[in-house]
């Protein structure tokens, strides 16, 4: 039985998370899916996702994600020292952020533990759930490549 | 990592005379009508005189409390000046106390903007006190207090800290004997469906596990005792008991789903919390039970159903239930409950946009997409068993 082909295809296609390219492919994943489109219909509001550096991940990075009526209009890997601002930032370590993709943190309970922090109008975003699981689920699907 | 958190907990015959015992030169007693027409708040004031204090009462807390209500008992607060607040009555007295004791010591907040992640620095100027007059809420045990935005017509379910876990809950049995036989059957049913939940709930633990299967074990074997005789002690102590031990397991864990469409039939019909979530729990648990199964069948277990397949003991475990709120004279769905097909129809989109945007639809064992929230409420209107 040979193991190449898909395999290889699969290994071809990690992006590497925290990435531009990792990134890009989130958005793709997002606006393919009808489910997020569905629960996000209203919501107005974009994401800065700050991964702090810890024991695996020597520098920070962050990620923008303009988040709009279900759909992702763009997405960016912010420059180190550019000043962005959205509407809201979702940060934490690196470590807690690979749990996160991996599903082995619930976000809401991440929040709750403080393994990550919410800065931005929280009753907005306990509002929209659906939206937000349909978010995290998505990047659970990225194909990741952790450093 | 995870916590348990609970109030000091005293319980049993006679446990109110430790009131007196709790320090507080000014107290509010929040609490509504009824509770205030059976004389229970004097029993209560009679307690605290037994030391010098100033007692102020509200006593016009609405059931299923709005934003607005919860306004004018911090209102009073504000001008009183409590430094110890005494929530006595059910859930809806419980959960206004807890609105208006945020209000009254954070006035720089408004009450939809709290949320668990918000830090109130409670106990500034007050401590909190829950007495509970029904067996069914749990809140006298939890960190949750749902209060209702009118203007949304919605339940808000986020309003939550670890801040809000009362620091005493007083179970007194006597405070039960007046409770009527359908908000027996009610809150009892909330109880139950709350330890259930509790158990299969994707935030479920050991500690929450252990508590939920034994409040079910005394909500089974006691609740159509006090139904059938409001004046059975035992039955009485025991189902207190066991909301208490729900409300710690679901407030260390999570509800799910049938709080979830139970608070929406709350908020647009009206409906009883209690019965709203009592019809919608064997619905939930036959759509659950897919994921589930395992689980359903250790509560199963522990109430003595003998059945070893999973899947079979979750089908007797739902028929126990209905047998149980057959005997509790409880209706078993929607359209039996009241809810003319025209206005559940007119309604149904509701039902569903609130059902997405509860926190507890997303713990449940199994997480029903949009479409599957309606079938459940059309299953649960016409009283269908759930085969999807």
């Amino acid at each position: 039985m040979s193991c190449d082909g898909p395999f290889l295809s699969t290994v071809m296609d990690l992006a590497k998370f925290p990435s531009e390219e990792w990134v890009k492919l989130y958005m793709e994943q997002l606006n393919a899916n009808k489910n997020y489109e569905e629960a996000a219909k209203t919501w107005e509001g974009d994401f800065l996702f700050v991964i702090q550096a810890d024991a695996e991940l020597k520098e920070p990075s962050t990620m923008y994600m303009d988040l709009w009526h279900g759909k992702c209009r763009s997405v960016a890997l912010v420059s180190p020292g550019e000043d962005k601002k959205a509407a809201f930032t979702y940060s934490g370590p690196y470590g807690n952020w690979k749990k996160l993709i991996n599903k082995q943190i619930d976000p809401i309970q991440g929040l709750l533990t403080g393994k990550f922090k919410l800065q931005g109008d929280m009753a907005k975003v306990l509002r929209a759930v659906r939206a937000a699981k349909e978010l995290v689920e998505t990047a659970t699907k990225v194909p990741t490549e952790f450093v | 990592m995870w916590w348990f958190i609970s109030p000091r907990i005293v319980f049993g015959e006679d446990s109110l005379e430790q009131l007196s015992g709790i320090e507080g030169k000014r107290v509010l007693i929040v609490t509504d009508p009824v509770v205030r027409k059976l004389g229970m708040v004097e029993i209560v004031a009679n307690e605290l005189g037994k030391e010098p204090r100033a007692v102020e009462v509200f006593d016009h807390v609405e059931a299923e409390p709005s934003f607005e209500n919860v306004e004018k008992v911090a209102g009073v607060a504000r001008s009183f000046l409590p430094d110890l607040i005494v929530a006595l009555g059910g859930g809806s007295c419980i959960d206004a106390a807890k609105g208006a004791w945020v209000l009254y010591e954070r006035p720089d907040l408004k009450l939809d903007a709290v949320s668990p992640m918000t830090k109130l620095d409670l106990r500034k100027k007050a401590r909190l006190v829950a007495i509970p007059t029904t067996a069914g809420t749990g809140s006298d045990a939890t960190w949750v207090a749902v209060l209702t935005d009118r203007a949304q017509n919605m339940k808000l379910d986020y309003f939550a800290s670890r801040e809000l876990v009362p620091d005493y809950s007083i179970l007194d049995p006597r405070f039960l004997f007046k409770l009527p036989r359908e908000a027996t059957a009610y809150t009892g049913l909330d109880a139950l469906d709350q330890a259930i939940e509790a158990y299969v709930n994707q935030w479920r633990n050991d500690f929450s596990d252990g508590l939920a299967l034994r409040a079910i074990q005394i909500l089974f074997e006691h609740l159509p005792r006090a139904f059938d005789n409001p004046d059975d002690l035992l039955a009485r102590q025991k189902t207190q008991n066991a909301a208490t031990m729900s409300g710690l397991a679901f407030g260390n864990s999570q509800v799910g789903l049938a709080h979830s469409t139970g608070h929406a039939l709350g908020a647009i019909f009206h409906m009883a919390h209690g019965l709203a979530v009592g019809i919608s729990n064997p619905y939930v648990i036959q759509f659950s039970s897919r994921d589930a199964a395992q689980r359903y069948s250790d509560i199963a277990h522990a109430i003595g159903i003998e059945e070893k397949s999973a899947p079979k003991a979750t089908e007797v475990l739902v028929k126990s239930i209905r047998d149980l709120m057959v005997h509790l004279k409880t209706p078993p769905c929607l359209r039996d409950a009241g809810i003319s097909q025209k206005a559940f129809e007119e309604n149904l989109g509701t039902l569903i946009e609130q059902t997405n945007r509860a926190t507890c639809t997303f713990v449940n064992p199994r997480v029903p997409d949009v479409e599957e929230v309606r079938k459940l409420f059309v299953y649960m209107y016409e009283g269908k068993p759930v085969d999807f």
